[in-house]
C-alpha cells in the first residue's frame, strides 16, 4: 500500500491522477473516447492528460460508443489495456451488445486464451441537475452479466485505488463514477493495493448494517450520524462480485440491514443484495432486509429529482420500522 | 457485364467502386484482356484449397443430418471469397470471420475438428485464436468489424507489420457496429480490409429490402474508405482486391472496403428452407458461375491442371473429408468444470461454490 498524495482532493482529480499513474506505470494503457483528449473530459477527469502523454495514448473519438467498445475490445486482443469513457451512463447504452456479448464473454469462450483487460469508464447517477439521459442508474444491467467485474468507489481515496486496481486487472471491468461525488473531497492519501472485490465497513455499529455503494454512500453515512440506533455502515465498492463474507458477518452482528440505491427496486441490485442477506443470514434477522431506493418510474426531470432520490429522512423512516418493538401489533384474525 | 480489373497498385485506391464489379476471369475460365492475373502456383494453391474446402463443407452438412453437428452454415458456392481472401493474408495478418466462413478457417490452417467445435456444441471456440490469427467466429452479426478495426490500429500504435481482414455479409453491412467501423477505420486511417460477401440473401430477405445504395461498395465513400466491387466467383480476382488492400493497409494507406459478388448455393442452414424465398432457376445460374470450375478451366487452358494433379488434389480432399468424418465420430470429451474456470481470470468464491454443485467439491 503506497501513499502517493497526502492533500485532499476531488473524486475527478483522484481519477485523473489514477489514469496519469497507470499510464506512467504501463505503456499499454490508453485513454479513448468522446472528448476525453483536447478538452479533458466533460467533467475534467481526463484533463492535461493528452497533452502530458500524447495523442497516441489519450485521444478523442468519434462520438459512437459501440465503436469505442468494440475498438477496445480489438485493442485488448492485440495486447493494449484501453480504458474507455462513456460520457454518460445513458449513453453507454449503445454499447450494450459489445459489452455483454464479447468484452463479457470472449474470455470465457476462448477458455481463457484471450484476455481482455478493458476499463469502461461510466459517470453515474443522478443529483447534478441533468436533463434526461444523464443520471441513469444503469448498474443492474452490467451486474447481471456474467464475465464482468462491476466496481463503484463512494470516496476519492477509493476512486484512485479501484482505478488503478481496475487497469491493472485481467477481466473486463465497468467501472462506475458516481458524478456528484466529483467534487467531493477527501482528505485520505491516494494509496494502491486496495483489493478489487472487497466491500469496506464505513462507519462501524451494533444495530443495524446500512449497505450502500457510489453515490449513496455519503448519504448514509449521514443517516447513521442521524440514527438513534447504532448504524454499521458497508460501502460495497465492488457490485460484481458480491462481498458476501464482509455483508453477511456484518448482518450476522447487527440482525438487521437496509440497501440504499438511487436505482429503481424492481429488480434492481438491492433485491440481489436482500436475496442474498436472508439466504445467508436468515436465523440471525430480526426483520425482513429493508430497501430503500429510487421509485420504479423513468428517472425524473432535475426541478423533481430531489423527490426520487432516496435521502436521510427515507433511510430513517427504514430503519425505525425494522421491527425493534416486539410487541407490535399484528392485524385483527 | 463485368469490368477489367487494373494493375494490382492502381486497383484499391479510389472511394468510388467500380460501376460493374471487376473480374479477372471469366465464368468461362479465360482471362479477361488486359488483366494482372496472379502467377499459377498461387492459383493452383488457391484451387487446391478450395476444392478441399468443398469437400470439408459437404462433409460438415452431412456430419449435421447425422446428428453430429447442431447446425452448419453452408459457403457452398461462396470459395472464391474464402479461399482466395485467406490465401493473400500473410502470417503475421489476422482473419475476423463469422459463421459461415469455416471453409476459411480451414484454408487458413485451423484444424477442422477444432473449427467445428462451436457447431458442434461441445464449446463455444475449439481453436486459440492465437495460433493462427482466427479470432472467433463472430455470431452476432457485425460486431468483429469493430474488432478488427481495433487490433488493427494497436498493431498499428505498436509498430507492428499486421493488417486485419474481417469478413461480413450483405444483411451485416446494414448493422450500425459495421458503419461505426468504417467510421473509426476512417479517422484512423487503420489497417484493416472489410470483405463484404454479398450472398444475396441474409437468410431470406433479399439484397433488395438490405440496401437502397448503388452498391455495398459505396457504403464506404461516405467514410472516407477506398471501396471496390469485385466477382466474389473470381478467385483470381478477390485474391487480387484483397491482396492489393492489404497491401494498401500494411504501407500506411488505410483502409479498404470490396464487395464480393457471390451466391449461397445451400440454404442459410440445414434447417432454412430456400424454396420459400427463391427459385430453382436462379439457383441453377449461379452454379453455372461456380469459382472452382472456372478456375479449373483457367488452369487446364494453361495446362497448369489436367487430370493427373486433378485427381490428386480430389483424393486429398477426400482424405481431408474422411479424417474429418472419423474424428467427428468419436464423442468430445466433455468436462463441466470448464463452464466455471474462465468466467474471470480467477474464479470467484461464488463461482467455485457453484462449480462444486456440479462437478462435486
Amino acid at each position: 500500500m503506497t501513499a502517493v498524495a497526502a492533500e485532499p482532493v476531488t473524486m475527478a482529480r483522484a481519477l485523473n491522477r489514477a489514469l496519469a499513474d497507470a499510464l506512467t506505470a504501463d505503456e499499454r494503457v490508453l485513454v479513448f473516447g468522446e472528448d476525453v483528449g483536447t478538452l479533458g473530459g466533460v467533467f475534467r477527469v481526463t484533463d492535461g492528460l493528452a497533452v502530458r502523454f500524447g495523442e497516441a495514448r489519450v485521444f478523442d473519438t468519434p462520438l459512437a460508443e459501440a465503436g469505442i467498445v468494440g475498438t477496445a475490445i480489438g485493442m485488448a486482443m492485440n495486447g493494449l489495456r484501453p480504458v474507455v469513457e462513456m460520457q454518460f451512463d445513458a449513453f453507454a447504452y449503445p454499447a450494450f451488445e459489445q459489452i455483454t456479448s464479447h468484452l463479457a464473454k470472449l474470455h470465457n469462450r476462448t477458455r481463457g486464451r484471450m484476455e481482455l483487460p478493458v476499463v469502461v469508464r461510466i459517470p453515474y447517477g443522478g443529483g447534478i441537475g441533468g436533463v434526461e439521459h444523464h443520471s441513469d442508474s444503469s448498474e443492474a444491467y452490467f451486474a447481471h452479466t456474467a464475465g464482468l467485474r462491476v466496481i463503484t468507489p463512494g470516496t476519492p481515496s477509493d476512486a484512485y485505488s479501484l482505478l488503478r486496481a481496475a487497469i491493472e486487472c485481467p477481466d473486463p471491468v465497468i467501472f462506475f463514477e458516481p458524478k456528484r461525488l466529483y467534487w467531493a473531497k477527501d482528505p485520505s492519501p491516494l494509496t494502491t493495493g486496495t483489493p478489487l472485490d472487497a466491500a469496506v465497513v464505513r462507519r462501524p455499529g451494533t444495530d443495524v448494517t446500512l449497505i450502500a455503494y457510489g453515490p449513496t454512500v455519503p448519504t448514509a453515512l449521514e443517516s447513521a450520524e442521524a440514527a438513534d440506533v447504532s448504524v454499521e455502515v458497508i460501502d460495497l465498492r465492488s457490485l460484481a462480485p458480491f462481498d458476501d463474507a464482509t455483508v453477511c458477518a456484518s448482518v450476522r452482528r447487527t440482525g438487521r440491514a437496509v440497501v440504499v440505491h438511487e436505482a429503481p427496486a424492481f429488480l434492481g441490485y438491492g433485491a440481489e443484495v436482500a436475496a442474498r442477506v436472508t439466504e445467508q443470514c436468515f436465523h440471525y434477522l430480526h426483520a425482513p432486509v429493508a430497501r430503500v431506493t429510487g421509485f420504479d418510474i423513468p428517472y425524473p426531470p432535475p426541478m423533481l429529482e430531489k423527490h426520487y432520490l432516496p435521502n436521510v429522512d427515507r433511510i430513517l423512516a427504514a430503519i425505525e420500522r425494522l421491527q425493534w418493538d416486539d410487541t407490535v401489533e399484528l392485524p385483527d384474525a | 457485364m463485368s469490368t477489367v480489373a487494373t494493375p494490382r497498385q492502381k486497383l484499391s485506391r479510389d472511394l468510388l467502386p467500380s460501376a460493374e464489379p471487376l473480374q479477372l476471369i471469366t465464368p468461362s475460365g479465360e482471362a479477361v484482356p488486359g488483366g494482372h492475373l496472379p502467377d499459377d502456383r498461387v492459383l493452383l494453391d488457391i484451387y487446391r484449397r478450395m476444392v478441399i474446402g468443398r469437400r470439408f463443407d459437404a462433409q460438415a452438412t452431412a456430419l449435421t443430418r447425422q446428428g453430429r453437428l447442431a447446425v452448419y452454415p453452408s459457403s457452398h458456392g461462396q470459395e472464391a471469397c474464402e479461399v482466395g481472401a485467406v490465401a493473400a493474408l500473410r502470417t503475421q495478418d489476422w482473419l475476423f470471420p463469422t459463421y459461415r466462413d469455416c471453409v476459411a478457417l480451414v484454408a487458413r490452417g485451423v484444424d477442422p475438428v477444432e473449427t467445428l467445435s462451436l457447431l458442434r456444441g461441445d464449446w463455444h471456440l475449439g481453436y486459440n485464436p492465437y495460433s493462427h490469427r482466427v479470432a472467433p467466429q463472430c455470431t452476432p452479426l457485425a460486431t468483429n468489424t469493430l474488432h478488427a478495426v481495433g487490433l488493427a490500429r494497436a498493431a498499428a500504435i505498436k509498430g507492428e507489420d499486421a493488417a486485419a481482414l474481417v469478413f461480413v455479409g450483405d444483411g451485416a453491412s446494414s448493422e450500425g457496429d459495421t458503419h461505426e467501423a468504417l467510421n473509426f477505420a476512417g479517422v484512423w486511417h487503420a489497417p484493416v480490409v472489410f470483405l463484404v460477401q454479398n450472398n444475396g440473401y441474409a437468410i431470406s430477405v433479399p439484397l433488395s429490402k438490405q440496401s437502397a445504395a448503388p452498391s455495398l461498395a459505396h457504403k464506404g465513400v461516405g467514410y472516407g474508405v477506398a471501396s471496390m466491387l469485385i466477382d466474389g466467383n473470381d478467385p483470381a480476382m478477390v485474391y487480387t482486391a484483397v491482396q492489393s488492400a492489404l497491401e494498401a493497409a500494411q504501407a500506411g494507406e488505410g483502409p479498404t472496403l470490396i464487395e464480393a459478388r457471390t451466391y449461397r448455393i445451400e440454404a442459410h442452414t440445414n434447417a432454412d428452407d430456400a424454396s420459400r424465398y427463391r427459385g430453382e432457376d436462379e439457383v441453377l445460374s449461379w452454379l453455372a458461375r461456380d469459382p472452382i470450375d472456372r478456375l479449373d478451366r483457367y488452369l487446364t487452358a494453361r495446362s497448369v491442371l489436367d487430370s493427373e494433379t486433378r485427381t490428386r488434389i480430389a483424393d486429398e480432399a477426400e482424405a481431408f473429408a474422411s479424417s474429418l468424418r472419423d474424428r467427428m465420430n468419436a464423442d468430445p470429451m466433455l468436462d463441466p468444470a470448464v463452464l466455471f474456470e474462465h468466467v474471470y481470470a480467477t474464479p470467484t468464491p461464488a463461482l467455485r461454490r457453484q462449480a462444486a454443485k456440479v462437478v462435486g467439491p
